[in-house]
């Protein structure tokens, strides 16, 4: 968006600042306003809110998957995003937790919300605990390519272990899983289920964002930018690793429980390899490093392929790839990047003096 | 008892032997330089000694404990700071949440998620900031201050966590001679409560603000003393300080 770039030009043109750089930074600063962030949260949950009234009901199913996805894609933004963890295995968290609902429906019949849901985030949690504690809690710092492997065949290995375990299912899955139930309730496709979704995805998102602006949240960005520097400060910096994979571990499970019981079936490519790069190109397309980015890439990727799938039955899987590729190449931080400056992305956390704010920016921020 | 003491250090990367039998040895508040001639092992015995490197033979010790097999993490949190000769400093982040990041190091995790600690340090982030001429960028990002200032705010952030021992790595590489002149102001007051090891090139920086140096040549250790001993040195003079 080459426009708002001038229009930050034009503002700053007033300013007196001491040097190039000093009113670059403050260019940047007015333009992110650090005001940009919220107004995009908010249209997204306002968006988000209004879908089932305007839409179909065959679109409401759809958008359910789509916030469920959501979901999963902010466990995978707080892991790579905002603690440089490079999973490729974010799908075993996800779809073991999906598996493991769909035994306890299929075997035990339990389908209770306030049960189901905690135990998949549970299965999530003890999954990455597992493989994270495993691949992330050495003596020394462990390698990106160490992790992104050892994610990658964790997940690799447990789609093909479901594919050849009868228990599972094998290649088909566990189908016709029973309805999520509360009481008497049973959660059934449609406006019930999309909002009981998005008032999930609420609270996880404010949980997440509460983490990621905390010092916690600090740290996380010391790791990310310089994990051997922080280590230097002292920091356990594999320890701080360890919980952030564990939590995304927990947010997918989360998630893969409830998409389990929203498709009503469970098949080995939930665990599998597909499902664990789809969730990095959800993030990639809308922003790492931001939690809106991941949601807005989830709805972006996934809407873009509902609508080319049905109009270009037989090339779309081609131009979706294409499309991937311009955004990955032209817009390294995700499409939230065309109206989220980099200073706000990274954001303070320190306590900022309110006579920092500039007069003005309100109106400017408007425009988008 | 001497706050630091790395005896025998050997470094050897493949063929090429770094560091062969080094030695050094600092005692409380003592700035003590280290100089030599380019690929004379500076860099390294730091590093052995900071934990960014661990030596093939030899023996760290520091405040009286074998250090020599600490991760970073450890030696760190027994005390010791390390400037790296790359500035690394945080681009993206302001540079109250350098200087924050720094200082909530030892915070326990309960403490960092809920922001605990973060009110009681904000006097502390200040402080150093002013200390070090840094407090009116306080909220621009790291990456838009000069070299100079970016070497200031990593001193800055090496000292936070109130270290028994600093070790400086070519603290005003790429600096003005006013900024080196700064520099050299802002690192005395530290003296009351900390150690220096600085390795650094400029002999009139090392000869103003150090009470003790070691000159390493080749691995080895060449002659080590106060700065008028070393000064008078005839081998050092030949190998080194001619070129001054």
């Amino acid at each position: 968006m080459p426009k708002s770039m001038s229009v930050v030009r034009e503002a700053i043109a007033g300013d007196e600042a001491d040097d190039a750089m000093a009113e670059r930074a403050a260019a940047v600063q007015v333009a992110a306003g650090r005001n940009v962030l919220p107004i995009v949260e908010g249209v997204v949950l306002v968006a988000a809110l209004l879908a089932p009234l305007v839409l179909q009901d065959y679109l409401t199913v759809f958008a359910t998957r789509v916030i469920i996805l959501a979901l999963f894609a902010l466990s995978f933004d707080l892991v790579w995003g905002y603690a440089g963890i490079m999973s490729f295995g974010q799908a075993l968290f996800f779809g073991s937790a999906g598996y493991g609902v769909a035994l306890l429906a299929r075997d035990l019949d339990i389908t209770n919300i306030f049960l189901v849901l905690p135990a998949g985030t549970i299965i999530g949690l003890t999954f990455a605990l597992l493989l994270g504690g495993f691949l992330l809690l050495g003596r020394h710092p462990s390698s990106v390519i160490f992790v992104s492997l050892g994610t990658l065949t964790g997940s690799y290995a447990a789609d093909r272990l479901a594919r050849g375990w009868y228990y599972l299912g094998g290649q088909n899955g566990i189908p016709s899983i029973a309805p999520m139930t509360l009481g008497g309730y049973e959660f059934s496709e449609g406006p019930a289920f999309y909002y009981l979704v998005l008032g999930i995805l609420v609270v996880v998102y404010l949980l997440c964002r509460f983490l990621v602006r905390s010092q916690f949240g600090l740290a996380l960005a010391g790791l990310r930018e310089n994990e051997q520097r922080i280590a230097f400060f002292g920091y356990k910096a594999q320890h701080l690793k360890a919980i952030i994979f564990t939590i995304g571990g927990g947010v997918a499970g989360l998630a893969g429980s409830l998409y389990a019981f929203h498709e009503g079936f469970v098949w080995p490519n939930m665990v599998g390899v597909v499902v664990s790069t789809q969730v990095v190109l959800y993030v990639l397309f809308g922003g790492s490093g931001t939690l809106i980015g991941a949601v807005i890439g989830a709805v972006i990727v996934e809407g873009v392929s509902f609508w080319l799938s049905d109009n270009y039955r037989d090339i779309w899987p081609i131009i979706l790839g294409v499309l991937l590729l311009l955004v990955i190449l032209f817009r390294p931080l995700g499409l939230i990047s065309f109206v989220l400056g980099e200073r706000e992305r990274v954001g303070s956390f320190g306590a900022k003096p309110k006579e920092n704010k500039k007069p003005g920016k309100e109106k400017r921020n408007a425009a988008p | 008892m001497p706050l630091l003491e790395a005896a025998g250090i050997k470094k050897i990367f493949g063929k090429l032997t770094a560091l062969d039998g080094a030695a050094l040895t600092v005692g409380e508040n003592e700035f003590h330089g280290l100089i030599g001639p380019n690929g004379s092992g500076k860099s390294t015995l730091m590093k052995c000694i900071a934990g960014a490197e661990v030596p093939t033979q030899g023996k760290v010790s520091f405040v009286n404990t074998d250090i020599t097999a600490f991760t970073p993490t450890e030696r760190a949190r027994a005390g010791m700071s390390l400037k790296f000769q790359i500035t690394s400093v945080l681009p993206t982040l302001t540079l109250y949440d350098n200087i924050l990041l720094a200082l909530q190091a030892q915070s326990s995790l309960f403490d960092l998620v809920f922001s605990r600690t973060r009110g009681a340090l904000h006097d502390q982030v200040m402080t150093m900031l002013t200390q070090f001429r840094l407090a009116d960028r306080a909220f621009d990002a790291a990456a838009a201050l000069s070299h100079g200032q970016q070497q200031w705010l990593e001193i800055a952030m090496a000292l936070a966590g109130k270290p028994k021992l600093l070790l400086l790595d070519e603290p005003t590489g790429g600096m003005s001679l006013e900024e080196r002149r700064v520099t050299g102001e802002l690192l005395q007051p530290i003296k009351k409560h900390c150690s220096l090891v600085i390795v650094e090139h400029d002999l009139d920086f090392i000869r103003d603000i150090c009470d003790r140096l070691t000159v390493l040549d080749q691995g080895k250790v060449l002659a080590s003393g106060t700065v008028s001993e070393i000064q008078a040195n005839k081998s050092v003079q030949e190998i080194y300080l001619r070129r001054a």
